[in-house]
């Protein structure tokens, strides 16, 4: 058990170091420099241009460019070019906005999916499985920019309630129930929208999973001596199809910070994917490689917590 | 009873007659809903295709680039107003099919327009996708017990190096090209017939040292790949290039092929146990020859599934990616580009947003339909016998 996870921890920060080159190559290799974004505006002199060069080390050779870019990462010094902030500030003040959403999307997605995905393996064949495995395909086929377009269109009509930002422009003094609606309704679309697509899929997963037990010998046993279907299901198939998704607890983790680019820009919400968007565009090199590498650390670390999960959760894994 | 028996003679004495498209078609026509998937296909690709012809040339029958200001925001079905139109102005069809858009552009035209360019960039990206998995994948489950040796990486170190300094040298590129060839043809002929025969003696033998496993090697770069997240990682890559609908596959492709590697890399894996293999190379047939005729045929069927819900998948990334405003540059029409352009109107104009967004959404669906349904076709467990 000690030696699996030391071992998988060392791949795991060589994985990490070898992310890192490749994000930082991507990124520095890539056709035009920062220093360019802005050629027109006038304050942009040539002197000013190398001072800045020189600020960020952009004049020195690209490794050495990596050394310092890494050192001021793990130091928690880099700053973004844009507005000399920190960049660790920022993100961790669009990580607290972002956050939210990535709960309540979460919560929607397994409270819905597991009866969904249960109740279709339950009637296989049958009109609601049918119908349940359409929906999830219509789901995972519809572009998320369209259906957020439609939810809008659907909510504003007929509910009356603006659904666009953080929260409703000048709510200033009203009473504290109606602020917790307006952030209420706020925050429900694009969280439903971010869960849709997970909806779909672990739904399918959790009837195909279902479906696989339901086959196993000891349903068939507990059939023939007689328990009742409603026992049968929940209690001898459920429990040993749940196994599975145990450890995709762990595979949830890099949703934390890969907040959806174009739901946050549809609904001007100040997340984590949003400031990413914005960082591209103003070539902001620091914060996209930050939020590039801390997400690749969620991956490894979300993989890694899985993996222990499984053996904990599964006594037939040996190591 | 007898007709059983005379059943069972007559199957012991002829081969099968239902040959391989045969029995798929037999079991694709059973799955409805994969039915309407393929048949959704066809129409759409006869659709993109349509559009390809009518709407490039010098004077394009449908006009998708055609501005008419005194025309915007028509409804769809509506008659162009004759008019205050100039005779170059007219739309050919004499009625807006779909209406016009926020610059009196005829929207049916700009739509056949962008399903050629969602056809391609789909076609185009899981293509790059899958042959770069397949390699990947085949190298890894055939050559992966294989080492790299230190003398590999030298091998490796020298041909990149004069390839670079040619570059450098060479500006033609073509010039650098043939001269990379020719040297690399140079140096694995002097591998070949010199080196490997070579004896090595005392602390030369450490250049034949093993290092890694080719298939550790592979597998741990599709661990890295896998930790990027992948939309964010392909708006970076498309943001920094110069804005065109080749880069965008390029990327969509170069992103996307980890997947399709594992899935091979497994069959390969398995395939190279199995006695067919064993026996074509008790035969001497030729490794490649086994690789390409025996090995890859049976390892298709997963690669497949996965190539028609890539398709799916590129063509939403695609979408998103013209939304965000990084696709194909302006005066080209797309799906994404039309709904980003008319999501300003969505109250007054709701066609510019939803005849995109459902053709988006049809798509998209009966891909994934279809590959839902080839997967249940292919794969041998879940047949049922008919």
């Amino acid at each position: 058990m000690l030696s699996f996870i030391g071992r998988s921890i060392i791949q795991k920060i060589i994985t990490l170091f070898f992310v890192s080159i490749v994000s930082f190559l991507i990124i520095h290799l890539a056709p035009g420099k920062p220093s360019q974004v802005d050629p027109l505006n006038p304050k942009f002199t040539p002197e000013i241009v190398e001072r800045f060069r020189k600020e960020f080390h952009l004049d020195k050779p690209l490794h050495i460019q990596y050394v310092y870019f890494y050192r001021n990462l793990l130091t928690g010094k880099t700053v973004s070019w844009k507005d000399n902030q920190s960049v660790l500030g920022k993100i961790w003040e669009r990580f607290l906005n972002s956050l939210p959403l990535f709960i309540v999307g979460t919560i929607i997605t397994w409270t819905l999916s597991f009866p969904i995905g249960i109740r279709s393996a339950i009637c296989r064949g049958g009109f609601y499985d049918r119908s349940a495995t359409f929906f999830s395909y219509l789901l995972i086929s519809i572009p998320g920019f369209f259906f957020a377009y439609i939810l809008i269109i659907f909510v504003v009509t007929h509910f009356h309630v603006p659904v666009i930002g953080l929260k409703t422009f000048g709510i200033g003094d009203a009473s504290w129930l109606r602020m917790i609606m307006d952030r209420v309704w706020h925050l429900l679309l694009p969280s439903v929208l971010g869960a849709t697509g997970g909806i779909a899929i672990l739904s399918r997963y959790v009837r195909s999973q279902m479906l696989e037990v339901e086959s196993q010998d000891y349903v068939r046993t507990a059939r023939a001596k007689g328990v009742p279907e409603e026992q049968v299901h929940y209690k001898h198939a459920l429990r040993n199809a749940l196994l599975p998704f145990v450890t995709m607890f762990g595979l949830i983790l890099p949703g934390l910070i890969g907040g959806s680019v174009i739901i946050e820009s549809i609904f001007s919400w100040p997340g984590i994917g949003r400031m990413a968007y914005e960082a591209i565009l103003a070539r902001d090199y620091p914060i996209i490689l930050t939020v590039n590498f801390m997400s690749a650390v969620l991956v490894l670390a979300g993989t890694f917590v899985s993996d222990l999960l499984y053996l904990v959760v599964d006594p037939r894994i040996r190591l | 009873m007898n007709a059983i028996a005379k059943d069972l003679d007559k199957n012991a004495l002829d081969a099968p007659r239902r040959s391989g498209l045969h029995e798929f078609w037999q079991l694709l026509k059973q799955d409805r809903l994969a039915i309407i998937g393929l048949a959704i296909f066809v129409l759409f690709f006869c659709i993109a295709l349509l559009g390809l012809v009518l709407t490039t040339g010098t004077d394009p029958t449908l006009k998708p680039a055609m501005i008419r200001l005194q025309e915007k925001l028509r409804q769809p079905l509506s008659r162009p107003n004759l008019e205050t139109l100039r005779p170059e102005e007219v739309p050919r069809l004499g009625v807006y099919l779909l209406g016009t858009d926020d610059l009196g552009r005829d929207v049916f035209a700009r739509m056949l327009q962008g399903a050629w360019v969602s056809l391609t960039v789909g076609f185009v990206a899981v293509g790059i996708s899958v042959l770069i998995g397949i390699l990947m994948g085949g190298i890894a489950g055939y050559f992966g017990q294989n080492h790299v040796r230190v003398d590999h990486i030298l091998f490796l170190i020298v041909l990149h190096s004069g390839v670079v300094l040619l570059l450098l040298w060479v500006r033609p590129l073509w010039a650098a090209l043939l001269g990379g060839v020719v040297w690399g043809f140079i140096f694995s002929l002097c591998w070949k017939k010199v080196w490997k025969r070579w004896q090595l003696s005392g602390w030369l033998n450490i250049l034949r040292k093993d290092t890694i496993s080719i298939d550790t090697l592979i597998m741990r770069f599709v661990d890295i790949m896998l930790c990027f997240p992948s939309f964010f990682l392909i708006l970076t890559v498309v943001a920094l290039l110069p804005a065109s609908m080749y880069n965008i596959m390029i990327v969509i492709g170069l992103t996307s092929w980890m997947g399709t590697t594992r899935f091979v890399r497994a069959e390969f894996l398995s395939l190279r146990e199995q006695d067919f293999v064993t026996a074509a190379r008790a035969l001497g047939v030729n490794q490649w020859r086994i690789i390409f005729r025996h090995m890859i045929p049976n390892a298709m069927a997963p690669v497949l599934v996965s190539a028609t819900i890539g398709i799916a998948t590129a063509i939403l990334t695609e979408a998103g990616l013209s939304f965000l405003g990084f696709g194909v540059p302006p005066p080209h029409a797309t799906w994404g580009s039309i709904l980003s352009d008319g999501k300003r109107f969505i109250f007054d104009a709701p066609w510019l947003t939803f005849t995109p967004g459902f053709a988006i959404l049809i798509v998209v669906l009966c891909f994934n339909l279809f590959g839902e349904g080839l997967r249940d076709i292919l794969n041998p467990k879940l047949r049922q016998r008919y």
